[in-house]
C-alpha cells in the first residue's frame, strides 16, 4: 500500500527492506473529530513513553464547540530532552477529509502520511510524501464487529503504530486494561480486538516502514525515581495539594476548570473544601474568606474571569491576604480563542486592579514546572502574606508531559492553621515587620481584636485618613515584595555566558526557546538563554547578565502593542532601561514554534541570517533515519 | 481615629462571661440619631445573652453606613468589598465550623450589588447570620435611589421621584431558599434583640431585616411601622400548636406560601419570623458528610499517602 511515489529522503540512508530502522525522536499529529479518543491515543502513547523511560510533549487542541468539531493531538516521543511538540510531524494521522487538508501543511516533506481509505482522498499530484492508505473505519468495524461502529478506530491506530515504531505490547496492553477495566468486559475485549487488528495490519500491508527507537542508557535517568506522566493543570492541582492548600473556590471556564474539577474531587479526601461559586467575584471572596481562617486558599480562572477578580484581589494586597490565584492563559482579550495559547495577561497579572497593589506573579515553564511553581507560590503566599499569582496558560494546561515523581515524602507542607494564641505584641499590620493575620479563632490575649480592612489602615487595622500613614503603609506593602526579589535565586541561564545574543522566556515559551537557542549555537552564534519564572518581582542582577550581550530578544506570545514590545519586554526595558532589549512576539493562538523563535532572532541579529531550519533536522531523527 | 481606636480596653478575665465593656470598640461614626446606634446597642446584647467564646465570634461586613459594624465590635472581623460580604463569610464559615459568623449590610450591599450572592449564599444554606440594616437609601453616597426606595422617594439620582419598582426583602429571602426570615425595626430594641438571637442560634443561612433610619437622607422612611409616630406596629403571632382556637389563625413558620403571604401584605406590613426551616441540611454539613464519606474510603490514608498513591497511578 505504500505510495510508489519517491519520497524526498533529507539525509539518512535506507535500511534493509522490511528491517526496522533506528530513531530516536519521532512526531506523530493525529487529526480526526473530537469524539474520536484521539485523545486517548496520545494520551496511551504518553503514557507508554514515561513507562519507557523516553521522553515525551504532547500538544492537543480541543475545539469549544460541546461536541464535534476537529481535534488534534500531537506527541512527540523519543530518547533525551524533549523541548517542543516539534515544528512539523514525521507523520500525519488523518482521520477525515477535513483533517487531511487542514493538517498536511505540518506534516514535513518525506513525512509519512497514514489516512482513513474510507473518508480521505489524498491529492494525486502530490508527492511529498509517504502515503499510506488504510482502511481504518472498515477495518475496525470488521474486527470489532457487533454494534459498536466505527469505535474504537482510535485503538485501531494505537495498535498500528505500535506494529510500526515496535513500542512496547504488553505496557500497552496492560494500559490499555488499566483504562478500561472499570468498565464492563466487552469494553476490554472489543480494545483488545481493534488493537490487535491494527497491529496486525502493517504486517502484510508496509513494506519497508518499521522504525524502532534506540535503546536507552537507563543510568540517563539519573534521579532514578520513577517518571509519570500528566498534563499541567493536573501537576498545579497536585502542586498545590503537596504546598498544603486545602481550601479554593471557582466559577467554570476553559481551559481553568480541570484545575477545579480535580480540586473539587481530591480535597474532600484530604479534608478540604473546594466551592463552586455563582461567579467570579464570589470565587475569589470565598477564597479569601478561606485564607482569613488560616488556610491558605485558592481561587483561579482564566482571562475575562481574572477581570472579574480584581476588585477583590486589590483588596487581598490592602488587607495582606495570603491567597493563591490561577490563570490560566488563553487568547483574549474578551471571550477570545478560549481553546488557544497567549501570554497576554501578563500586565493585568501585575497591574491589574486599582491603586498601588504590589504583588507576586510566578509562571511555569513545562508541566513539571506547574507542580513546583504551586509550591513555591503556596511558600511565597504564607510567608509574605500577600496574593500570588500563578499565570500559566492553555498549552499547558492540557499538554501531557513526563516527569520525574516529586520527593513527596520531603516536599509535603502541613496544612494546620496556626490558631495559637497571640500574644500582648500582636499587631495585625505591624510597619517594621512583614504581616502574620492572626486567623479568626484565634485568642489575643491583650482581649482587642483586629480588623483586617480594605480601608487604610494603621498598624492595629483601625482605619485611617491619614496622608502619613497611607504613606507608610504603601511603603510597608512594596518593600516586603521588594524583599521577596531579593531572596531569589538567579534564573536560569543556559548556553554561552555572554555573546552577540540573550534570549529571554517566561512561562511555556521555556522549551521552544531552549531548544531555538540550541540551533542558533549550532549555527555558530554565540548565545544564551535565560529563563524566568519569577516575573514580579523580578530576581535582582538581571542588568550584569544583560550587559554580556549584544542583544536581549524577548519572546512571548502576545501583541508587540502600540510601542513595538511585548508585555514583558517593556517591563523589562522599563526596568533597565536598556535599548538593546528587543521584542519576538506572535498572537496566532498556537505555542512558538522553535523555527519561529531561531528566525526571529535572526532578524534581530541583521548581520547574521540563521536559516529557520538550521538543525531542524536533529529534531527529527525519522528523517535521519531515512 | 478617635483615641478610643488605640486604647486597649482590659482583657476579660478567663472564663469570664462577655460583656458590653469587652466587646465595644471604636466609636461609631453614623450621624447622631442614626438608627444603626440601636441595632448596635442590641447586638452586643445578643452576644452577652449568647456568650460564645471571645475568639470565636466573627462580625464581617461590605462597603456602606451600616457596614462599618465591625470596626465597633470588638471581636475578630473585618471590612470586605462593597457587596461580597457574603461569600467571604461563606468561606470564613466553610474554613472553620467553630466560628460563629455574623455578617452586616445595608440594603445596597445586600439586594443591588450583592444581590446574587444573597440567592446563591442563602441556597447553599451557609451556617451564618445576616443582618441588613435597611435605611432604603443610598447614605454613605449621599442619598441616591437604592433597591429598596419606594416609588415617588426623591434622591439625587431620581429628583422627581423613583419609579423603578422595589425590591421586596422579604419576598427575595424567602424566594432564595434562606432557612431563616425575619423582619424587624430599629426602634424596637427587644424585638430586635430576640430576632437576632434566635437567627444566630439558627443551624443555617439565617436573616434578619432591619428597618433602620437615615435621619439624614431619608428622615421619617420608616415611620409608618412606628406607634410613636402615629404608625402601626404589628407583630407576627406564632403558632404555639397548643389546641386552642386562636392558635389556628397564628402564624406556622414552617409554611412558606403563609410566609409569602405575609411578604404580600402592604406596606408597612408585619414584624418577626417569616420562615424557619430547621430541617435542611447546611452546606457546612454536607460538606462534611462528604469528607466524612471520602475519608472512610480512603481508610483515613494520611495526606503523604494519599497523594504518593495518587503519582503511582501516573507512572
Amino acid at each position: 500500500m505504500v505510495s510508489p511515489n519517491t519520497p524526498e529522503t533529507p539525509g539518512g540512508a535506507k535500511s534493509a527492506s522490511g528491517a526496522p530502522r533506528s530513531i530516536n525522536d519521532v512526531v506523530i499529529r493525529l487529526a480526526g473529530n473530537s469524539q474520536d479518543g484521539i485523545q486517548a491515543v496520545g494520551g496511551f502513547l504518553a503514557r507508554l513513553a514515561g513507562r519507557s523511560d523516553q521522553d515525551v510533549m504532547t500538544y492537543m487542541t480541543i475545539p469549544a464547540t460541546i461536541s464535534g468539531g476537529p481535534s488534534i493531538f500531537q506527541v512527540r516521543m523519543g530518547n533525551g530532552e524533549i523541548l517542543s511538540a516539534g515544528d512539523r510531524a514525521d507523520m500525519l494521522v488523518a482521520f477525515y477529509q477535513h483533517s487531511y487538508e487542514s493538517h498536511i501543511g505540518s506534516l514535513r516533506p518525506g513525512g509519512v502520511l497514514l489516512y482513513d481509505s474510507d473518508h480521505v482522498t489524498p491529492k494525486a499530484d502530490d508527492n511529498r510524501f509517504t502515503n499510506v492508505a488504510c482502511p481504518m473505519t472498515s477495518a475496525t468495524v470488521e474486527a470489532v464487529g457487533g454494534t459498536a461502529k466505527d469505535k474504537g478506530k482510535n485503538i485501531f491506530i494505537l495498535g498500528l503504530l505500535a506494529r510500526v515504531f515496535d513500542l512496547d505490547v504488553q505496557k500497552l496492553a496492560a494500559l490499555i486494561k488499566e483504562r478500561f477495566g472499570g468498565k464492563s468486559e466487552d469494553i476490554v475485549r472489543n480494545a483488545m480486538l481493534a488493537f490487535d487488528a491494527g497491529y496486525a495490519w502493517p504486517q502484510n500491508n508496509l513494506r519497508d516502514l518499521f522504525f524502532r527507537f534506540e535503546a536507552v542508557d537507563r543510568a540517563a535517568n539519573a534521579s532514578g525515581r520513577p517518571q509519570v506522566t500528566l498534563d499541567g493543570n493536573t501537576a498545579l492541582a497536585y502542586g498545590l495539594l503537596a504546598g498544603g492548600v486545602r481550601h479554593g473556590a471557582g466559577y467554570p471556564i476553559t481551559p481553568w476548570s480541570s484545575i477545579m474539577e480535580t480540586l473539587r474531587t481530591e480535597l474532600p479526601k484530604y479534608g478540604g473544601v473546594f466551592v463552586q461559586c455563582e461567579d467570579e467575584i464570589a470565587s475569589i471572596s470565598t477564597a479569601i474568606g478561606f485564607s482569613y481562617t488560616g488556610q491558605l486558599a485558592i481561587t483561579g480562572s482564566s482571562g475575562p474571569g481574572l477581570s472579574l477578580k480584581m476588585e477583590a484581589l486589590g483588596w487581598a494586597t490592602m488587607a495582606e491576604m495570603p491567597l493563591i490565584v490561577v490563570n490560566v492563559q488563553r487568547g483574549g482579550p474578551s471571550t477570545g480563542m478560549p481553546t488557544n495559547v497567549e501570554q497576554s495577561d501578563l500586565m493585568q497579572a501585575i497591574y491589574g486592579s486599582h491603586g498601588d497593589t504590589p504583588r507576586v506573579v510566578l509562571a511555569p515553564k513545562n508541566v513539571e514546572d506547574c507542580f513546583y511553581i504551586a509550591l513555591e507560590a503556596a511558600r511565597i503566599a504564607r510567608e509574605y502574606s500577600t496574593p500570588v499569582i500563578i499565570l500559566t496558560d492553555q498549552g499547558l494546561s492540557s499538554r501531557i508531559e513526563v516527569f520525574d515523581e516529586p520527593d513527596l515524602a520531603k516536599l509535603m507542607v502541613d496544612p494546620k492553621p496556626d490558631l495559637s494564641p497571640r500574644g500582648t505584641d500582636f499587631k495585625p499590620y505591624p510597619l517594621d515587620r512583614h504581616t502574620r493575620h492572626a486567623p479568626a479563632g484565634a485568642k489575643i490575649e491583650t482581649g482587642k481584636y483586629p480588623t483586617v480592612t480594605g480601608l487604610e489602615h494603621d498598624e492595629l487595622g483601625h482605619p485611617s485618613g491619614s496622608p502619613v500613614m497611607h504613606q507608610k503603609m504603601t511603603i510597608k506593602r512594596r518593600d516586603k515584595i521588594k524583599a521577596l526579589g531579593a531572596s531569589l535565586p538567579p534564573p536560569e541561564l543556559t548556553g554561552d555566558s555572554g555573546g552577540e545574543v540573550l534570549l529571554v522566556t517566561w512561562g511555556s515559551a521555556w522549551g521552544p526557546g531552549r531548544e531555538a537557542i540550541g540551533r542558533v549555537r549550532t549555527a555558530g552564534v554565540k548565545a544564551g538563554h535565560l529563563h524566568l519564572r519569577h516575573l514580579h518581582p523580578m530576581p535582582n542582577g538581571l542588568e550584569e547578565t544583560f550587559k554580556r550581550y549584544h542583544r536581549v530578544v524577548v519572546a512571548e506570545l502576545n501583541d508587540e502593542g502600540l510601542y513595538g514590545y511585548g508585555q514583558f519586554a517593556m517591563m523589562l526595558r522599563a526596568r533597565y532601561a536598556n535599548p538593546s532589549i528587543v521584542s519576538i512576539t506572535k498572537t496566532d493562538g498556537l505555542t512558538f514554534k522553535v523555527g519561529e523563535i531561531v528566525t526571529g532572532i535572526s532578524v534581530h541579529l541583521e548581520s547574521k541570517n540563521i536559516d529557520s531550519s538550521f538543525g531542524a533536522a536533529a529534531q527529527s531523527n525519522l528523517a535521519a533515519a531515512r | 481615629m478617635s483615641s478610643a481606636a488605640t486604647a486597649t480596653p482590659p482583657p476579660a478575665p478567663a472564663g469570664a462571661p462577655l460583656s458590653k465593656k469587652v466587646l465595644v470598640a471604636d466609636h461609631p461614626t453614623w450621624c447622631p440619631g442614626c438608627g444603626d446606634f440601636a441595632v448596635l446597642a442590641s447586638f452586643y446584647r445578643v452576644l452577652e445573652k449568647l456568650n460564645y467564646p471571645h475568639e470565636k465570634i466573627v462580625t464581617f461586613a461590605g462597603i456602606g453606613c451600616s457596614s462599618r459594624f465591625p470596626y465597633f465590635v470588638n471581636t475578630h472581623g473585618g471590612h470586605f468589598i462593597h457587596g461580597r460580604a457574603l461569600p467571604f463569610a461563606a468561606g470564613i464559615s466553610l474554613g472553620n465550623d467553630d466560628l460563629h459568623v455574623f455578617v452586616f449590610g445595608g440594603d445596597g450591599d445586600g439586594f443591588s450589588i450583592g444581590g446574587n450572592h444573597l440567592v446563591h449564599t442563602a441556597r447553599k444554606n451557609v451556617n451564618l447570620t445576616y443582618v441588613i440594616m435597611d435605611n432604603s437609601v443610598y447614605g454613605l453616597t449621599k442619598k441616591q435611589t437604592s433597591p429598596t426606595s419606594p416609588v415617588g422617594f426623591k434622591s439625587k439620582t431620581d429628583p422627581w421621584g423613583a419609579f423603578d419598582q422595589p425590591v421586596n426583602p422579604m419576598r427575595t429571602l424567602l424566594n432564595s431558599g434562606a432557612t431563616f426570615v425575619a423582619r424587624s425595626h430599629a426602634t424596637q430594641v427587644n424585638h430586635m434583640t430576640d430576632l437576632m438571637l434566635r437567627a444566630a442560634k439558627h443551624d443555617g443561612f439565617s436573616v434578619v431585616e432591619i428597618l433602620s433610619e437615615c435621619v439624614e437622607f431619608y428622615d421619617g422612611a420608616f415611620d409608618g411601622a412606628n406607634p410613636r409616630k402615629g404608625g402601626v406596629w404589628t407583630m407576627i403571632e406564632e403558632k404555639k400548636n397548643d389546641g386552642t382556637p386562636e392558635d389556628a389563625n397564628r402564624h406556622d413558620v414552617t409554611d412558606e406560601v403563609a410566609a409569602f403571604k405575609l411578604a404580600q401584605q402592604a406596606w408597612p406590613g408585619s414584624f418577626g419570623v417569616f420562615y424557619e426551616n430547621k430541617t435542611r441540611l447546611t452546606k457546612n454539613k454536607l460538606e462534611a458528610n462528604l469528607i466524612a464519606k471520602t475519608r472512610e474510603r480512603t481508610k483515613n490514608a494520611s495526606d503523604l499517602q494519599l497523594l504518593q498513591a495518587t503519582f503511582a497511578k501516573l507512572r
